[in-house]
């Protein structure tokens, strides 16, 4: 084993190494690790956006490495990634070698966050691979003496129009040495007409492996001399340690140390069962003096504890058109703590020495994680490296980044490499919180059919409490401090998709954040987006109810986007929607006691990316409230269109999780704790309550550029499941989630 | 250093393992971390996801609640006793034809079950693929695409002893 700490390597040691430090850890594709990246002029400077060597490594055995800050967190971004490279540089995808998300080898093209790895992390990479091609040409150019102009390029040769024998392949360009040059941002780039391989469906490139068990999650990762380690939490941030028998798991077969920093409690085994087992035996007494509120009083405590309040939008004079309005509507919507409920709990293993320390984490941001766990372990971050390595599916910021610094401690306290694994019940209990929101709306139907007012006040905990540079914004460093970190309230998050894309004369949209609140928020996929698509579009629907006109009619009316009119459009054609303006035209037709609706939804996601329309098919039991997604057709406009399969699967992905959040998603806790800390206490969507069929029309615009579609899809969901049941019965739920319980409530208040 | 009492003799993917350990030792923490097979993966420890399966005399099982000691004398296989990415078995090839996973957590589980349900019922309808996979769980939504695998290798003659059983 080699004793250097791993965090002053360079690139070409830290390859070298790479076979010997991980057991059973393939980090690297074979071909780079075993061909030319061990022949790179080893560099210590920090990978830059600039410098054309940070992105891409071209080997003497023609092999292309591509080192990309942006992670697959399971959404498909390395093959679509690889394909827009692929494309620009005129090699197979096939060929191309992957690194990502790590602090020290690779460029930090910020967090994988927010649908943005393809909008801009893919523009970036083509920028770096037109830069390489252009290079390339122009060392073939001078060694053929033609002009560039008269080169071609297929998968890495570089030949003379005209002249095949004449050409020099990538290898022999420049393997092994490095490009010294700026990525300019001028070497031209292709035009979308001429793409052979964006814009077709590409196979995933970790399938493979992913189904037969050889894929490398970072709970797989195992270091020689690794040992295993449990979190024992208390009942929340802030509590007291009462009593603490240490002994009642040290005495314990293969326990190596009992850790106890400030609140911060761990044990460290030889073995993960002996590890398990110390943890649950480990004896301490906590009191907790922070109350959470009755799950009844949630929504009037937000509107409590917000002083402020942000106009997010504003038209008109909304209040006025209100108050002149033949008839309002007036409707509260209310949305529940949800979870990320990633299946994996989360996982990381930190190898802490005393001159450095590695960490092996799913986080979506390695580069952003170096400096607070580097307070945390009390070292510079410059001796601290963080090797992304893919988690469970995390849709946001989960646990990987907390598990982290938890492995990073324990580590430093035993001199070993740690894994530690959360239990199931750590897991539910300490991922930070998708946010429960509340809504009230307002609005009118003017005599010209078109909306006259439209009021929107929302009431939110943050979306994004992302770890800063202070180690209390790792729970770990919380527990160790006695204290959470102030995290600073990311409003944008709660506000995405506030207000509409609708053309409205007169609207006032409000957000009152709610500052602090005992159940710890972050970014769930979407953030607000989701919530506020349910309010707005639920209520745009009750505002065409209330008009008798039909909810697509209306929308349209409000619209002069073409793309957002053509989603629109296309959804409802393949659906084969018809315009129901009266009750008598709606759904509701029963057999064997079962009411059929159809509902619709439109979202253009963050105001500016993805548009997309859903229409969904709904039976639901009035007996026992019991409602089923039968059918869902959704039409997709995301610009340019890289992976059309990898897209139809985020598609479909975002479309069943919504569902699951819809009808059956709520995080149950009591005055001190969150209670759903199993399967059974928080319920997803299983497969026998899954659609008949999901439905997808992709709409591609090559002459556009590519936005995210990791999230978009989610959005319009949750509101065409309330409008197809309001369809079905013409009952509103306005709840989430959509229990039995609450639409047989809704059912009797609709009867009254 | 740890001194567990028990040397256990588990045939996995046809292969005899010596393995030491406490006989309540779940099976899951002796396949991953002494024979290295990372295909069954730790969801909950508590037998309610199914990330963990493996097939026990044929039986889809959950490894995470299985005491290794319930395992001896009894073949067990794997993800990894089915096929290898260059020699996929045709549940795994059906997999990867209708690329059905996303971050691919709980796919050992949903191959698992579903070859134990081919190799029980060859040509199973819709309904019996849904009541089979229900007790299973996945959160990036790929449902249906898995569904589609399990239809698409059945109607390929996936169907038979799973991997080395035969």
């Amino acid at each position: 084993m080699n004793t250097s700490s791993a965090c002053t390597q360079s690139r070409r040691e830290f390859l070298a190494d790479a076979g010997v430090l991980l057991v059973g850890f393939t980090l690297f594709p074979r071909g780079a690790r075993a061909g030319s990246l061990g022949a790179v002029p080893g560099t210590s400077a920090a990978p830059s956006a600039d410098a054309l060597d940070s992105w891409l490594v071209i080997g003497r055995d023609e092999s292309v490495t591509v080192y990309a800050g942006k992670v697959e967190l399971g959404t498909g971004v390395s093959t679509s990634l690889r394909q827009i490279v692929a494309e620009e540089l005129d090699v197979a995808p096939a060929r191309i070698a992957w690194v990502q998300g790590d602090s020290q080898l690779t460029v930090d093209q910020g967090r994988t966050v927010g649908s943005g790895s393809v909008k801009r992390g893919g523009a970036q990479l083509r920028r770096a691979a037109a830069e390489a091609r252009q290079a390339l040409l122009e060392m073939a150019a001078s060694k053929l003496g033609v002009p560039a102009t008269q080169l071609a390029i297929n998968d890495g040769v570089v030949s003379v129009t005209g002249d095949a024998a004449r050409s020099l392949t990538f290898g022999t360009l420049v393997g092994g040495g490095r490009f010294e040059r700026t990525v300019s941002g001028r070497a031209p780039v292709k035009a979308p007409s001429a793409y052979k391989v964006v814009g077709h469906p590409v196979p995933r490139v970790e399938i493979p492996a992913k189904v037969t068990g050889k894929h490398v999650y970072v709970h797989d990762v195992r270091l020689s001399r690794m040992v295993h380690g449990r979190v024992v939490r208390p009942p929340r941030v802030g509590a007291t340690l009462d009593s603490f028998d240490e002994q009642s798991a040290a005495k314990l077969p293969g326990v190596i140390r009992v850790v106890r920093k400030g609140t911060f409690v761990g044990v460290v085994a030889e073995r993960e069962e002996q590890a398990v087992r110390a943890a649950k035996a480990l004896t301490a007494k906590w009191s907790a003096t922070t109350v959470l509120p009755d799950a009844a009083d949630l929504y009037a405590r937000f509107k409590s504890l917000a002083t402020a309040e942000r106009v997010v939008g504003e038209a008109g004079d909304a209040a006025a058109a209100l108050r002149s309005a033949a008839r309002p509507v007036r409707a509260t919507y209310r949305w529940p703590f949800q979870l990320h409920a990633s299946i994996g709990p989360s996982c990381a293993v930190a190898d802490v020495r005393r001159d450095g320390a590695t960490v092996y984490s799913a986080t979506q941001g390695a580069h952003q994680l170096v400096a607070p766990i580097a307070a945390l372990l009390g070292m510079s971050s410059d001796n601290v490296r963080v090797v992304f390595t893919e988690g469970s599916g995390c849709y946001g910021h989960n646990g990987a980044d907390d598990v982290a610094a938890d492995a990073a401690l324990l580590s430093q306290a035993v001199g070993r490499p740690v894994r530690v694994q959360w239990s199931r019940e750590d897991e539910n209990g300490w991922e930070p919180e998708g946010p429960a929101m509340l809504f009230e709306m307002a609005g009118a139907v003017g005599a010209d059919g078109k909306i006259s007012a439209w009021t929107y006040d929302a009431w939110t905990p943050t979306h994004g409490a992302r770890p800063t540079r202070d180690p209390a914004s790792l729970v770990a460093g919380a527990l160790v401090g006695g204290s959470a970190s102030t995290a600073e309230f990311f409003s944008g998050g709660g506000e995405r998709n506030a207000r509409t894309t609708y053309v409205l004369p007169n609207e006032r949209v409000v957000s009152h954040p709610v500052p602090s609140f005992p159940i710890r928020t972050s970014s769930l996929r979407g953030l607000g987006s989701p919530q506020n698509s349910f309010a707005n579009e639920s209520f745009m629907d009750e505002l065409a109810v209330a008009a008798g006109v039909d909810a697509i009619e209306l929308r349209r009316r409000h619209l002069s986007d073409a793309r957002a009119l053509a989603v629109i459009e296309a959804a409802a054609k393949r659906s084969g929607w018809t315009p129901r303006t009266s009750i008598r035209e709606r759904g509701g037709a029963a057999s064997n006691g079962i009411r059929k609706g159809r509902g619709f939804a439109y979202v253009q996601y963050d105001r500016t990316e993805a548009y997309v329309a859903a229409v969904v098919d709904v039976d639901v039991r009035p007996d026992t409230g019991l409602v089923r997604v039968r059918r869902v057709c959704v039409a997709h406009d995301c610009g340019l269109i890289v992976n059309p399969d990898g897209l139809r699967n985020q598609i479909e992905g975002n479309v069943v999780q919504a569902i699951s959040r819809t009808l059956k998603e709520a995080v149950r806790f009591d005055s001190t704790r969150v209670t759903g800390v199993d399967w059974n206490g928080y319920p997803i969507l299983r497969f026998s309550a899954i659609p008949d069929a999901i439905d997808v029309d992709l709409i591609d615009h090559p002459d556009q550029p590519s936005v995210g579609a990791g999230e978009a899809a989610t959005s319009p969901i949750p509101a065409a499941i309330a409008n197809a049941i309001f369809d079905a019965t013409g009952a509103r739920v306005r709840q989430v989630p959509f229990t039995p319980d609450r639409v047989r409530e809704a059912l009797r208040a609709s009867k009254v | 250093m740890s001194h567990p009492s028990t040397a256990l003799r588990i045939r996995v993917n046809g292969a005899d393992h010596d393995v030491s350990a406490e006989p309540d030792t779940p099976l899951l923490y002796v396949l991953r971390n002494e024979l290295s097979l990372n295909g069954p993966k730790f969801g909950c420890g508590l037998g309610q996801c199914g990330a963990c399966t493996v097939h026990i005399d044929g039986a889809p099982r959950r490894s995470c609640v299985t005491a290794v000691s319930a395992a001896a004398g009894k073949d067990v296989v794997t993800l990894e006793g089915l096929g290898t990415p260059e020699r996929p078995h045709p549940l795994q090839q059906a997999f990867i034809d209708e690329q059905a996973a996303q971050c691919g957590y709980c796919i050992n589980g949903m191959i698992m079950r579903a070859s134990a349900l081919l190799a029980k019922t060859p040509r199973p309808s819709r309904d019996d693929i849904l009541s089979a996979m229900d007790a299973n769980l996945c959160r990036c939504g790929t449902h249906m695409r898995i569904v589609r695998a399990i239809e698409r290798a059945a109607a390929g003659g996936a169907a038979g002893p799973a991997g080395r059983e035969g």
